[in-house]
């Protein structure tokens, strides 16, 4: 799952990206968000009961949506 | 009476000595709480100390909520106890959901440990009554994420209400950029609950309580909390 800041929340570190890739002549780059990435490995077979609970679990911990936002998949474990 | 203070200690808790040393200078009771026990031992008073509870990890304060001491403290503030949470207690409160808001990385991303200017704004709630609005307390900071943010509503309730309990000043009172050390929201470096009996601030008043080490200013806090409570202030 990917945690970022919300839209409205100043992000310093991403401004920090965002210009030191300007001096490194990505002019291009018109902005830059940093946030955080969590892997869960999640047992059970029942696809919709696992993402209420990790959606759950966004809520409860992961995520502080005072602040953040977040976004997650699934995918099946076999094959990594 | 002797008014007794519970100083709550996480893994990482950094300043819990300082807290009862502090408090001992006023003449009152000051005991360790330990997170993992839900006793608060018949403290009238809880101080969630600074450091880095459970290392920070994922948000600061973020595990520490969950330690089965906050379910006690929570208790206790929902049943008008004081709760004063400094630094790491502000952050592990707003996670807590006991005050609003959050607190970010500082927007110069660095560690500050600085003496700051405080402006009280609110002179109300046990550790705050018997101060004046107006009135500037010398008080150092030391953290990495203290910057102050709540979304507009929040902002506009906190202030309607006399919520925000000291800005960060100048040495005369005035709410200058330079004078904030982290990018907080309008210079807001403490918060209270509705109640006034939950006070969250950034600043280390434990660290100014003796004109040795620069300031005795955060004495005040600690003596309000004492005289709210009935007892004798030292």
């Amino acid at each position: 799952m990917v945690i970022s800041l919300k839209e409205v929340v100043n992000d310093p570190q991403g401004l920090v990206v965002e210009e030191a890739l300007h001096s490194l002549g990505y002019p291009e780059v018109e902005a830059a968000r940093v946030g955080k990435f969590i892997r869960l490995e999640v047992a059970g077979e029942d696809v919709e009961g696992a993402r209420a609970r990790v959606d759950e679990m966004c809520r409860r911990l992961l995520c502080n949506r005072v602040i953040e936002d977040y976004r997650f998949e699934l995918r099946p474990a076999s094959g990594g | 009476m002797s008014v007794r203070f519970g100083i709550a200690v996480f893994p990482g808790t950094w300043s819990d000595r300082d807290c009862i040393h502090a408090v001992g200078l006023t003449g009152a009771d000051a005991v360790p709480l330990w997170h993992a026990d839900r006793d608060l031992k018949g403290c009238d008073v809880v101080i969630l100390p600074g450091g880095f509870a459970y290392g920070d990890y994922l948000r600061a304060g973020a595990i520490a909520r969950f330690a089965p001491l906050m379910e006690a403290v929570g208790e206790h503030a929902r049943a008008g106890g004081p709760v004063l949470g400094i630094c790491n207690g502000f952050q592990i409160l707003c996670e807590a959901g006991l005050l609003p808001g959050a607190l970010l990385r500082n927007s110069s991303l660095q560690f500050r440990c600085q003496p700051t200017w405080l402006r009280l704004e609110a002179a109300k709630g046990p550790f705050l009554s018997s101060c004046r609005p107006g009135q500037l307390l010398r008080v150092p900071v030391s953290h990495g994420e203290g910057r102050f943010y709540a979304d507009r509503e929040c902002l506009a309730q906190l202030n309607g209400e006399g919520r925000v309990a000291f800005r960060y000043s100048d040495r005369a009172g005035a709410l200058t950029t330079a004078a904030n050390p982290n990018g907080s929201l309008e210079n807001i470096a403490g918060i209270l609950n509705p109640e006034g009996n939950v006070l969250g601030m950034m600043p280390h008043p434990e660290r100014a309580c003796e004109e040795l080490l620069g300031s005795d200013h955060g004495l005040a806090l600690f003596n309000s909390a004492i005289h709210h409570l009935g007892g004798a202030p030292g």
